[in-house]
Protein backbone atom coordinates (compact mmCIF):
# COMPACT_ATOMS: atom_id res chain seq x y z
CA UNK A 1 0.00 0.00 0.00
CA UNK A 2 2.80 2.45 0.90
CA UNK A 3 6.13 2.86 -0.87
CA UNK A 4 9.44 2.05 0.82
CA UNK A 5 10.37 5.73 0.78
CA UNK A 6 7.19 6.79 2.53
CA UNK A 7 7.50 4.10 5.17
CA UNK A 8 11.12 5.06 5.75
CA UNK A 9 10.10 8.68 6.33
CA UNK A 10 7.27 7.53 8.59
CA UNK A 11 9.67 5.49 10.70
CA UNK A 12 12.50 8.02 10.69
CA UNK A 13 10.86 11.38 10.21
CA UNK A 14 13.23 14.26 9.37
CA UNK A 15 12.94 17.64 11.06
CA UNK A 16 10.35 16.41 13.54
CA UNK A 17 9.39 18.37 16.63
CA UNK A 18 8.41 21.82 17.82
CA UNK A 19 10.57 24.88 17.06
CA UNK A 20 11.39 27.54 19.61
CA UNK A 21 10.62 31.07 18.35
CA UNK A 22 9.82 30.22 14.74
CA UNK A 23 9.62 32.99 12.14
CA UNK A 24 6.48 31.46 10.66
CA UNK A 25 3.94 28.80 11.64
CA UNK A 26 1.41 26.99 9.46
CA UNK A 27 -1.32 25.01 11.19
CA UNK A 28 -3.60 22.98 8.93
CA UNK A 29 -6.12 20.16 9.23
CA UNK A 30 -8.63 19.20 11.86
CA UNK A 31 -8.50 16.41 14.44
CA UNK A 32 -12.01 15.34 13.42
CA UNK A 33 -10.72 14.63 9.91
CA UNK A 34 -7.82 12.65 11.24
CA UNK A 35 -4.93 14.83 10.06
CA UNK A 36 -3.38 17.88 11.72
CA UNK A 37 -0.03 19.39 10.72
CA UNK A 38 1.98 22.15 12.27
CA UNK A 39 4.89 23.44 10.17
CA UNK A 40 7.45 25.79 11.74
CA UNK A 41 10.04 27.74 9.72
CA UNK A 42 13.10 29.88 10.39
CA UNK A 43 14.02 32.25 7.55
CA UNK A 44 17.56 33.24 6.64
CA UNK A 45 19.37 34.62 3.57
CA UNK A 46 21.50 32.92 0.95
CA UNK A 47 24.68 34.32 -0.59
CA UNK A 48 22.70 36.30 -3.16
CA UNK A 49 20.63 37.86 -0.37
CA UNK A 50 17.42 35.96 -1.14
CA UNK A 51 15.24 34.78 1.73
CA UNK A 52 15.49 31.06 2.25
CA UNK A 53 14.07 28.46 4.59
CA UNK A 54 17.00 28.06 6.91
CA UNK A 55 15.34 25.61 9.28
CA UNK A 56 12.01 23.80 9.27
CA UNK A 57 10.20 21.49 11.68
CA UNK A 58 6.87 19.71 11.80
CA UNK A 59 4.45 18.06 14.17
CA UNK A 60 1.74 15.81 12.76
CA UNK A 61 -1.28 13.94 14.09
CA UNK A 62 -2.33 11.47 11.43
CA UNK A 63 -1.69 8.36 9.43
CA UNK A 64 1.61 7.14 8.03
CA UNK A 65 0.96 9.07 4.80
CA UNK A 66 0.41 12.29 6.75
CA UNK A 67 3.57 11.82 8.81
CA UNK A 68 5.66 10.66 5.85
CA UNK A 69 4.58 13.53 3.58
CA UNK A 70 5.17 16.05 6.39
CA UNK A 71 8.68 14.76 6.75
CA UNK A 72 9.22 14.87 2.99
CA UNK A 73 7.92 18.41 2.55
CA UNK A 74 10.35 19.64 5.20
CA UNK A 75 13.20 17.97 3.30
CA UNK A 76 12.11 19.45 -0.01
CA UNK A 77 11.72 22.93 1.45
CA UNK A 78 14.87 23.17 3.52
CA UNK A 79 17.41 25.55 1.94
CA UNK A 80 15.02 26.65 -0.82
CA UNK A 81 14.09 30.30 -1.33
CA UNK A 82 10.62 31.21 -0.06
CA UNK A 83 9.42 31.58 -3.66
CA UNK A 84 10.64 28.10 -4.59
CA UNK A 85 9.30 26.54 -1.40
CA UNK A 86 5.86 28.06 -1.89
CA UNK A 87 5.74 26.45 -5.33
CA UNK A 88 6.18 22.89 -4.05
CA UNK A 89 3.05 21.09 -5.25
CA UNK A 90 1.19 18.12 -3.87
CA UNK A 91 2.36 16.19 -6.93
CA UNK A 92 5.98 17.05 -6.09
CA UNK A 93 5.52 15.63 -2.59
CA UNK A 94 3.65 12.55 -3.76
CA UNK A 95 6.33 11.87 -6.36
CA UNK A 96 9.14 12.37 -3.85
CA UNK A 97 7.67 9.77 -1.49
CA UNK A 98 7.43 7.28 -4.34
CA UNK A 99 3.69 7.69 -4.95
CA UNK A 100 0.65 7.54 -2.69
CA UNK A 101 -2.54 5.49 -2.77
CA UNK A 102 -5.23 7.69 -4.44
CA UNK A 103 -7.24 7.91 -1.21
CA UNK A 104 -4.18 9.33 0.57
CA UNK A 105 -3.43 12.11 -1.92
CA UNK A 106 -5.08 14.67 0.36
CA UNK A 107 -2.28 14.06 2.88
CA UNK A 108 0.33 15.48 0.50
CA UNK A 109 -1.99 18.39 -0.20
CA UNK A 110 -2.11 19.11 3.53
CA UNK A 111 1.67 19.07 3.78
CA UNK A 112 2.14 21.68 1.04
CA UNK A 113 -0.71 23.76 2.46
CA UNK A 114 0.99 23.76 5.86
CA UNK A 115 4.25 24.93 4.31
CA UNK A 116 2.57 27.72 2.33
CA UNK A 117 0.70 28.86 5.43
CA UNK A 118 3.96 29.03 7.39
CA UNK A 119 5.53 31.17 4.64
CA UNK A 120 2.45 33.44 4.54
CA UNK A 121 2.59 33.73 8.32
CA UNK A 122 6.23 34.79 8.12
CA UNK A 123 5.51 37.36 5.40
CA UNK A 124 2.56 38.77 7.29
CA UNK A 125 4.60 39.16 10.49
CA UNK A 126 7.50 40.66 8.56
CA UNK A 127 5.15 42.95 6.67
CA UNK A 128 3.85 44.32 9.96
CA UNK A 129 7.28 44.58 11.52
CA UNK A 130 8.74 46.03 8.26
CA UNK A 131 6.09 48.73 8.12
CA UNK A 132 6.87 49.61 11.74
CA UNK A 133 10.61 49.75 10.98
CA UNK A 134 10.19 52.14 8.06
CA UNK A 135 8.01 54.39 10.18
CA UNK A 136 10.67 54.63 12.84
CA UNK A 137 13.27 55.44 10.19
CA UNK A 138 11.09 58.24 8.86
CA UNK A 139 10.79 59.59 12.38
CA UNK A 140 14.56 59.56 12.74
CA UNK A 141 14.98 61.35 9.45
CA UNK A 142 12.26 63.84 10.32
CA UNK B 1 8.39 -12.47 17.31
CA UNK B 2 5.01 -12.37 15.60
CA UNK B 3 1.83 -11.77 17.63
CA UNK B 4 -1.47 -12.18 15.79
CA UNK B 5 -4.02 -10.29 17.90
CA UNK B 6 -6.73 -9.66 15.34
CA UNK B 7 -9.03 -12.65 15.82
CA UNK B 8 -12.12 -10.49 15.36
CA UNK B 9 -10.97 -9.83 11.81
CA UNK B 10 -10.52 -13.47 10.98
CA UNK B 11 -9.21 -16.59 12.68
CA UNK B 12 -6.66 -19.10 11.46
CA UNK B 13 -8.05 -22.43 10.37
CA UNK B 14 -7.96 -25.02 13.13
CA UNK B 15 -5.75 -27.91 12.01
CA UNK B 16 -8.59 -30.36 12.77
CA UNK B 17 -10.89 -28.35 10.51
CA UNK B 18 -8.37 -28.48 7.70
CA UNK B 19 -8.07 -32.25 8.11
CA UNK B 20 -11.84 -32.64 7.88
CA UNK B 21 -11.94 -30.49 4.74
CA UNK B 22 -9.13 -32.08 2.75
CA UNK B 23 -10.98 -35.12 1.34
CA UNK B 24 -13.69 -32.79 0.01
CA UNK B 25 -11.08 -30.79 -1.86
CA UNK B 26 -9.53 -33.93 -3.33
CA UNK B 27 -11.24 -37.19 -4.21
CA UNK B 28 -14.67 -36.33 -2.77
CA UNK B 29 -15.38 -33.58 -5.25
CA UNK B 30 -18.83 -34.61 -6.46
CA UNK B 31 -21.90 -32.39 -6.56
CA UNK B 32 -24.25 -33.11 -3.63
CA UNK B 33 -27.27 -32.67 -5.91
CA UNK B 34 -26.60 -35.85 -7.95
CA UNK B 35 -27.96 -39.31 -7.20
CA UNK B 36 -24.96 -41.60 -7.64
CA UNK B 37 -22.93 -42.68 -4.64
CA UNK B 38 -20.16 -40.04 -4.89
CA UNK B 39 -22.84 -37.35 -4.81
CA UNK B 40 -24.71 -38.99 -1.98
CA UNK B 41 -21.54 -39.05 0.05
CA UNK B 42 -21.13 -35.29 -0.47
CA UNK B 43 -24.79 -34.78 0.38
CA UNK B 44 -24.34 -36.69 3.65
CA UNK B 45 -21.30 -34.60 4.53
CA UNK B 46 -23.28 -31.39 4.04
CA UNK B 47 -26.15 -32.73 6.16
CA UNK B 48 -23.79 -33.81 8.93
CA UNK B 49 -22.27 -30.35 8.93
CA UNK B 50 -25.76 -28.86 9.10
CA UNK B 51 -26.42 -30.91 12.22
CA UNK B 52 -23.20 -29.73 13.85
CA UNK B 53 -23.96 -26.08 13.10
CA UNK B 54 -27.51 -26.49 14.42
CA UNK B 55 -26.40 -28.30 17.55
CA UNK B 56 -24.03 -25.53 18.64
CA UNK B 57 -26.91 -23.01 18.80
CA UNK B 58 -29.65 -25.37 20.00
CA UNK B 59 -31.49 -25.42 16.68
CA UNK B 60 -32.69 -28.34 14.58
CA UNK B 61 -30.84 -29.01 11.34
CA UNK B 62 -33.90 -28.19 9.22
CA UNK B 63 -33.57 -24.61 10.46
CA UNK B 64 -30.09 -24.03 9.01
CA UNK B 65 -29.49 -22.50 5.57
CA UNK B 66 -25.89 -22.47 4.35
CA UNK B 67 -24.63 -19.32 2.65
CA UNK B 68 -21.31 -18.16 1.22
CA UNK B 69 -20.52 -15.83 4.15
CA UNK B 70 -21.79 -14.02 7.20
CA UNK B 71 -22.49 -11.02 5.00
CA UNK B 72 -24.72 -13.12 2.77
CA UNK B 73 -26.51 -14.57 5.80
CA UNK B 74 -27.18 -11.02 7.09
CA UNK B 75 -28.44 -9.87 3.70
CA UNK B 76 -30.65 -12.93 3.36
CA UNK B 77 -32.10 -12.33 6.82
CA UNK B 78 -32.90 -8.64 6.36
CA UNK B 79 -33.90 -8.55 2.70
CA UNK B 80 -35.36 -12.03 2.58
CA UNK B 81 -37.56 -11.45 5.61
CA UNK B 82 -38.65 -7.96 4.62
CA UNK B 83 -39.60 -8.99 1.08
CA UNK B 84 -41.50 -12.09 2.18
CA UNK B 85 -43.41 -10.28 4.92
CA UNK B 86 -44.01 -6.81 3.49
CA UNK B 87 -47.73 -7.09 4.07
CA UNK B 88 -47.08 -7.21 7.81
CA UNK B 89 -45.27 -3.87 7.86
CA UNK B 90 -42.77 -1.64 6.10
CA UNK B 91 -40.64 -0.46 9.00
CA UNK B 92 -37.27 -1.94 10.03
CA UNK B 93 -35.54 -1.12 13.31
CA UNK B 94 -31.78 -1.63 13.48
CA UNK B 95 -29.14 -0.78 16.08
CA UNK B 96 -26.51 1.87 15.36
CA UNK B 97 -23.65 -0.53 16.10
CA UNK B 98 -24.56 -3.29 13.66
CA UNK B 99 -22.01 -4.62 11.22
CA UNK B 100 -22.11 -2.85 7.85
CA UNK B 101 -23.57 -6.02 6.30
CA UNK B 102 -26.70 -5.46 8.39
CA UNK B 103 -26.83 -1.66 8.27
CA UNK B 104 -26.32 -1.52 4.52
CA UNK B 105 -28.78 -4.35 3.88
CA UNK B 106 -31.40 -2.37 5.84
CA UNK B 107 -30.57 0.84 3.96
CA UNK B 108 -30.87 -1.01 0.67
CA UNK B 109 -34.48 -1.82 1.58
CA UNK B 110 -35.33 1.88 1.68
CA UNK B 111 -35.45 1.88 -2.12
CA UNK B 112 -37.95 -1.00 -1.90
CA UNK B 113 -40.48 1.06 0.04
CA UNK B 114 -39.31 0.27 3.56
CA UNK B 115 -38.39 2.82 6.19
CA UNK B 116 -35.51 2.25 8.60
CA UNK B 117 -35.02 3.56 12.14
CA UNK B 118 -31.57 3.37 13.68
CA UNK B 119 -31.55 2.91 17.46
CA UNK B 120 -28.69 4.53 19.35
CA UNK B 121 -26.74 2.82 22.11
CA UNK B 122 -25.49 3.85 25.54
CA UNK B 123 -21.86 4.68 26.33
CA UNK B 124 -20.98 0.97 26.56
CA UNK B 125 -22.57 0.14 23.24
CA UNK B 126 -25.73 -1.46 24.68
CA UNK B 127 -29.14 -1.15 23.06
CA UNK B 128 -31.48 -0.45 25.98
CA UNK B 129 -35.06 -1.77 25.99
CA UNK B 130 -36.22 1.85 26.49
CA UNK B 131 -34.45 3.01 23.34
CA UNK B 132 -35.82 0.09 21.35
CA UNK B 133 -39.34 0.69 22.67
CA UNK B 134 -39.17 4.27 21.42
CA UNK B 135 -38.13 3.21 17.93
CA UNK B 136 -40.95 0.67 17.53
CA UNK B 137 -44.08 1.50 15.57
CA UNK B 138 -47.23 -0.36 14.58
CA UNK B 139 -45.63 -0.83 11.17
CA UNK B 140 -42.40 -2.45 12.42
CA UNK B 141 -41.92 -5.90 10.93
CA UNK B 142 -38.29 -6.60 11.78
CA UNK B 143 -35.82 -5.66 14.52
CA UNK B 144 -32.09 -6.33 13.97
CA UNK B 145 -29.68 -6.30 16.90
CA UNK B 146 -26.41 -8.19 17.00
CA UNK B 147 -25.47 -10.63 19.75
CA UNK B 148 -22.03 -9.08 20.21
CA UNK B 149 -20.12 -6.27 18.58
CA UNK B 150 -17.11 -7.10 16.42
CA UNK B 151 -15.26 -3.88 17.34
CA UNK B 152 -15.89 -3.24 21.02
CA UNK B 153 -17.09 -6.72 22.02
CA UNK B 154 -20.22 -5.55 23.85
CA UNK B 155 -22.75 -8.37 24.31
CA UNK B 156 -26.37 -7.28 23.93
CA UNK B 157 -29.31 -8.49 26.00
CA UNK B 158 -30.87 -10.08 22.97
CA UNK B 159 -33.49 -12.22 24.79
CA UNK B 160 -34.94 -9.12 26.44
CA UNK B 161 -34.89 -7.11 23.21
CA UNK B 162 -36.44 -9.96 21.20
CA UNK B 163 -39.26 -10.24 23.71
CA UNK B 164 -39.95 -6.54 23.31
CA UNK B 165 -39.94 -6.83 19.51
CA UNK B 166 -42.41 -9.71 19.70
CA UNK B 167 -44.73 -7.70 21.95
CA UNK B 168 -44.95 -5.25 19.07
CA UNK B 169 -45.57 -8.02 16.58
CA UNK B 170 -42.14 -7.75 14.93
CA UNK B 171 -39.71 -10.55 14.15
CA UNK B 172 -36.12 -10.46 15.45
CA UNK B 173 -32.88 -10.93 13.53
CA UNK B 174 -29.68 -11.42 15.49
CA UNK B 175 -26.28 -11.19 13.81
CA UNK B 176 -24.15 -13.64 15.79
CA UNK B 177 -21.20 -13.82 13.38
CA UNK B 178 -18.61 -12.61 15.88
CA UNK B 179 -20.22 -14.21 18.95
CA UNK B 180 -20.77 -17.75 17.70
CA UNK B 181 -18.15 -20.10 19.05
CA UNK B 182 -16.99 -17.53 21.64
CA UNK B 183 -20.01 -17.48 23.90
CA UNK B 184 -22.86 -20.01 24.25
CA UNK B 185 -25.90 -19.45 22.04
CA UNK B 186 -29.29 -21.04 22.52
CA UNK B 187 -31.84 -19.89 19.96
CA UNK B 188 -34.69 -21.16 22.14
CA UNK B 189 -33.54 -18.97 24.99
CA UNK B 190 -32.87 -15.96 22.78
CA UNK B 191 -36.18 -16.59 21.03
CA UNK B 192 -35.14 -15.02 17.72
CA UNK B 193 -36.51 -15.82 14.27
CA UNK B 194 -33.26 -15.30 12.39
CA UNK B 195 -29.60 -15.59 13.39
CA UNK B 196 -26.51 -15.19 11.20
CA UNK B 197 -23.24 -17.11 11.57
CA UNK B 198 -19.86 -17.15 9.88
CA UNK B 199 -17.26 -19.93 9.71
CA UNK B 200 -14.06 -17.90 9.44
CA UNK B 201 -14.65 -16.07 12.72
CA UNK B 202 -14.51 -19.38 14.58
CA UNK B 203 -11.52 -21.26 13.14
CA UNK B 204 -13.41 -22.48 10.08
CA UNK B 205 -12.69 -21.51 6.46
CA UNK B 206 -13.65 -18.35 4.62
CA UNK B 207 -16.50 -18.88 2.19
CA UNK B 208 -19.07 -20.43 4.51
CA UNK B 209 -21.81 -18.84 6.56
CA UNK B 210 -25.23 -19.89 7.75
CA UNK B 211 -28.60 -18.43 8.58
CA UNK B 212 -30.75 -19.91 11.32
CA UNK B 213 -34.32 -19.67 10.18
CA UNK B 214 -36.77 -20.60 12.96
CA UNK B 215 -39.43 -23.12 11.98
CA UNK B 216 -42.31 -21.28 10.34
CA UNK B 217 -40.35 -18.14 9.45
CA UNK B 218 -40.79 -17.14 5.82
CA UNK B 219 -38.09 -15.49 3.70
CA UNK B 220 -37.60 -14.78 0.02
CA UNK B 221 -34.39 -16.12 -1.51
CA UNK B 222 -31.83 -13.63 -2.82
CA UNK B 223 -30.28 -16.08 -5.27
CA UNK B 224 -32.48 -17.97 -7.66
CA UNK B 225 -31.41 -21.06 -9.55
CA UNK B 226 -31.21 -24.78 -8.95
CA UNK B 227 -33.11 -24.69 -5.68
CA UNK B 228 -30.36 -25.86 -3.33
CA UNK B 229 -30.80 -25.24 0.42
CA UNK B 230 -34.54 -25.90 0.11
CA UNK B 231 -34.78 -23.09 -2.40
CA UNK B 232 -33.54 -20.46 0.04
CA UNK B 233 -30.08 -20.32 -1.48
CA UNK B 234 -29.44 -21.68 -4.95
CA UNK B 235 -25.93 -22.50 -6.05
CA UNK B 236 -23.86 -25.64 -5.75
CA UNK B 237 -22.88 -26.12 -2.12
CA UNK B 238 -19.32 -25.23 -1.14
CA UNK B 239 -18.86 -28.71 0.28
CA UNK B 240 -15.31 -28.39 1.69
CA UNK B 241 -16.10 -25.08 3.40
CA UNK B 242 -19.42 -26.35 4.76
CA UNK B 243 -17.75 -29.49 6.10
CA UNK B 244 -15.10 -27.29 7.70
CA UNK B 245 -17.80 -25.07 9.22
CA UNK B 246 -19.46 -28.14 10.74
CA UNK B 247 -16.19 -29.40 12.21
CA UNK B 248 -15.43 -25.90 13.57
CA UNK B 249 -18.79 -25.90 15.37
CA UNK B 250 -18.13 -29.32 16.90
CA UNK B 251 -14.75 -28.18 18.24
CA UNK B 252 -16.20 -24.92 19.54
CA UNK B 253 -18.83 -26.87 21.46
CA UNK B 254 -16.11 -28.91 23.13
CA UNK B 255 -13.63 -26.17 24.05
CA UNK B 256 -15.70 -22.99 24.34
CA UNK B 257 -16.16 -22.84 28.09
CA UNK B 258 -12.55 -23.52 29.00
CA UNK B 259 -11.31 -21.22 26.23
CA UNK B 260 -13.57 -18.38 27.31
CA UNK B 261 -12.17 -18.52 30.83
CA UNK B 262 -8.57 -18.60 29.62
CA UNK B 263 -9.09 -15.72 27.21
CA UNK B 264 -10.94 -13.62 29.77
CA UNK B 265 -8.03 -13.94 32.20
CA UNK B 266 -5.47 -13.15 29.51
CA UNK B 267 -7.50 -10.19 28.23
CA UNK B 268 -8.25 -8.74 31.68
CA UNK B 269 -4.58 -8.79 32.61
CA UNK B 270 -3.66 -7.17 29.28
CA UNK B 271 -6.25 -4.41 29.75
CA UNK B 272 -5.12 -3.79 33.32
CA UNK B 273 -1.52 -3.34 32.20
CA UNK B 274 -2.27 -1.12 29.21
CA UNK B 275 -4.42 1.15 31.38
CA UNK B 276 -1.80 1.35 34.13
CA UNK B 277 1.31 1.70 31.95
CA UNK B 278 0.06 4.28 29.46
CA UNK B 279 -1.46 7.69 30.17
CA UNK B 280 -4.60 9.07 28.56
CA UNK B 281 -6.06 5.82 27.29
CA UNK B 282 -9.63 4.59 27.62
CA UNK B 283 -11.21 1.19 27.26
CA UNK B 284 -14.12 1.20 24.81
CA UNK B 285 -17.10 -1.10 25.25
CA UNK B 286 -18.76 -2.64 28.27
CA UNK B 287 -16.54 -3.22 31.34
CA UNK B 288 -17.95 -6.74 31.94
CA UNK B 289 -20.49 -7.72 29.33
CA UNK B 290 -18.09 -8.24 26.45
CA UNK B 291 -16.61 -11.05 24.36
CA UNK B 292 -13.86 -12.88 26.27
CA UNK B 293 -11.06 -12.11 23.79
CA UNK B 294 -11.95 -8.50 22.96
CA UNK B 295 -10.24 -5.30 24.06
CA UNK B 296 -10.66 -1.92 22.39
CA UNK B 297 -8.63 1.09 23.45
CA UNK B 298 -8.56 4.76 22.47
CA UNK B 299 -5.16 6.43 22.81
CA UNK B 300 -5.41 10.21 22.98
CA UNK B 301 -3.35 12.53 20.70
CA UNK B 302 -2.41 9.90 18.10
CA UNK B 303 -3.95 8.22 15.09
CA UNK B 304 -4.73 4.53 14.72
CA UNK B 305 -3.32 3.75 11.29
CA UNK B 306 0.10 4.97 12.39
CA UNK B 307 -0.29 2.91 15.52
CA UNK B 308 -1.21 -0.24 13.57
CA UNK B 309 1.70 0.19 11.13
CA UNK B 310 4.20 0.82 13.93
CA UNK B 311 2.95 -2.24 15.77
CA UNK B 312 3.16 -4.22 12.54
CA UNK B 313 6.83 -3.27 12.24
CA UNK B 314 7.22 -4.63 15.77
CA UNK B 315 5.55 -7.88 14.76
CA UNK B 316 2.07 -7.26 16.18
CA UNK B 317 -1.09 -7.61 14.06
CA UNK B 318 -3.99 -5.53 15.39
CA UNK B 319 -6.61 -3.21 13.90
CA UNK B 320 -8.13 0.25 14.32
CA UNK B 321 -11.42 2.07 13.80
CA UNK B 322 -9.60 5.13 12.49
CA UNK B 323 -10.92 6.85 9.38
CA UNK B 324 -7.47 6.66 7.83
CA UNK B 325 -7.90 2.93 7.24
CA UNK B 326 -11.48 3.06 6.00
CA UNK B 327 -12.30 3.47 2.30
CA UNK B 328 -14.82 6.21 3.16
CA UNK B 329 -12.38 8.15 5.39
CA UNK B 330 -15.02 8.07 8.13
CA UNK B 331 -14.13 6.78 11.58
CA UNK B 332 -15.85 3.69 12.95
CA UNK B 333 -19.62 4.19 13.28
CA UNK B 334 -19.52 2.00 16.38
CA UNK B 335 -17.04 4.24 18.20
CA UNK B 336 -18.92 7.42 17.33
CA UNK B 337 -22.20 5.73 18.38
CA UNK B 338 -20.83 5.17 21.90
CA UNK B 339 -20.00 8.86 22.11
CA UNK B 340 -16.33 9.06 21.13
CA UNK B 341 -15.30 12.20 19.27
CA UNK B 342 -13.95 11.63 15.79
CA UNK B 343 -10.45 12.43 17.05
CA UNK B 344 -10.79 9.82 19.81
CA UNK B 345 -12.12 7.27 17.34
CA UNK B 346 -9.06 7.93 15.15
CA UNK B 347 -6.89 6.83 18.05
CA UNK B 348 -8.63 3.52 18.58
CA UNK B 349 -6.93 0.15 18.66
CA UNK B 350 -8.72 -3.19 18.67
CA UNK B 351 -6.83 -6.10 20.18
CA UNK B 352 -8.59 -9.45 19.94
CA UNK B 353 -7.29 -12.72 21.32
CA UNK B 354 -8.29 -16.23 20.34
CA UNK B 355 -7.73 -19.96 20.53
CA UNK B 356 -4.08 -19.93 19.52
CA UNK B 357 -3.04 -16.81 21.42
CA UNK B 358 -0.20 -17.57 23.79
CA UNK B 359 0.72 -15.51 26.82
CA UNK B 360 4.06 -14.66 25.17
CA UNK B 361 2.26 -12.96 22.29
CA UNK B 362 0.35 -10.71 24.68
CA UNK B 363 3.61 -10.05 26.56
CA UNK B 364 5.31 -9.08 23.32
CA UNK B 365 2.49 -6.66 22.49
CA UNK B 366 2.68 -5.16 25.97
CA UNK B 367 6.44 -4.76 25.72
CA UNK B 368 6.35 -2.77 22.45
CA UNK B 369 3.15 -0.76 22.90
CA UNK B 370 4.37 1.95 25.33
CA UNK B 371 7.34 2.85 23.12
CA UNK B 372 5.21 3.04 19.99
CA UNK B 373 2.61 5.25 21.66
CA UNK B 374 5.31 7.49 23.06
CA UNK B 375 7.04 7.87 19.68
CA UNK B 376 3.80 8.85 17.91
CA UNK B 377 2.90 11.23 20.71
CA UNK B 378 6.25 12.90 20.21
CA UNK B 379 5.44 13.48 16.53
CA UNK B 380 1.91 14.74 17.33
CA UNK B 381 1.19 18.45 17.82
CA UNK B 382 -1.31 17.47 20.52
CA UNK B 383 0.09 17.06 23.98
CA UNK B 384 -1.21 16.27 27.43
CA UNK B 385 -2.76 19.44 28.85
CA UNK B 386 -2.24 21.17 25.49
CA UNK B 387 -4.80 22.69 23.18
CA UNK B 388 -6.62 21.69 20.04
CA UNK B 389 -7.37 18.02 20.71
CA UNK B 390 -11.07 17.29 21.09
Amino acid sequence: MYSEILLEHFRNPRNMGRMENPDGVGKVGNPACGDVMHIYIKVGKNSSGEEIIEDIKFETFGCAAAIGTSSMVTELAKGKTLEEAAKISKEDVAEAVGGLPPIKMHCSLLATKGLRKAIEDYRRKKGDAGAGGEDSQHTQEG
Amino acid sequence: MRAYLDYASTTPLDERVLEAMLPWLREEFANPTGIYSLCQSAKRAVEEARESVAKLIGASSSEIVFTSSGTEACNLAVKGYALANRRRGRHIVVSAVEHMAVLEACRAMESQGFSVSVVGVDEHGCVTPEALEQAMSKDTLLVAVQLANNEIGTVQEVAKLAELAHEHGAAFFCDACIANGSIPIDVEELDVELLAMSAHKMYGPKGAGALYLAEGTRIEPLLHGGGQERGYRSGTENVPAIVGFGRACEIAGEVMQEEAERLRRLRDEMVRRVMSEIEDVRLNGHPERRLPGNANFAFAYIEGESLVLELDFAGVSVSTGSACTSPTLEPSHVLTAIGLSKAQAHGSLRVTLGRFTRKEEVEHFLSVLPGVVERLRKISPFKRGGEGYV
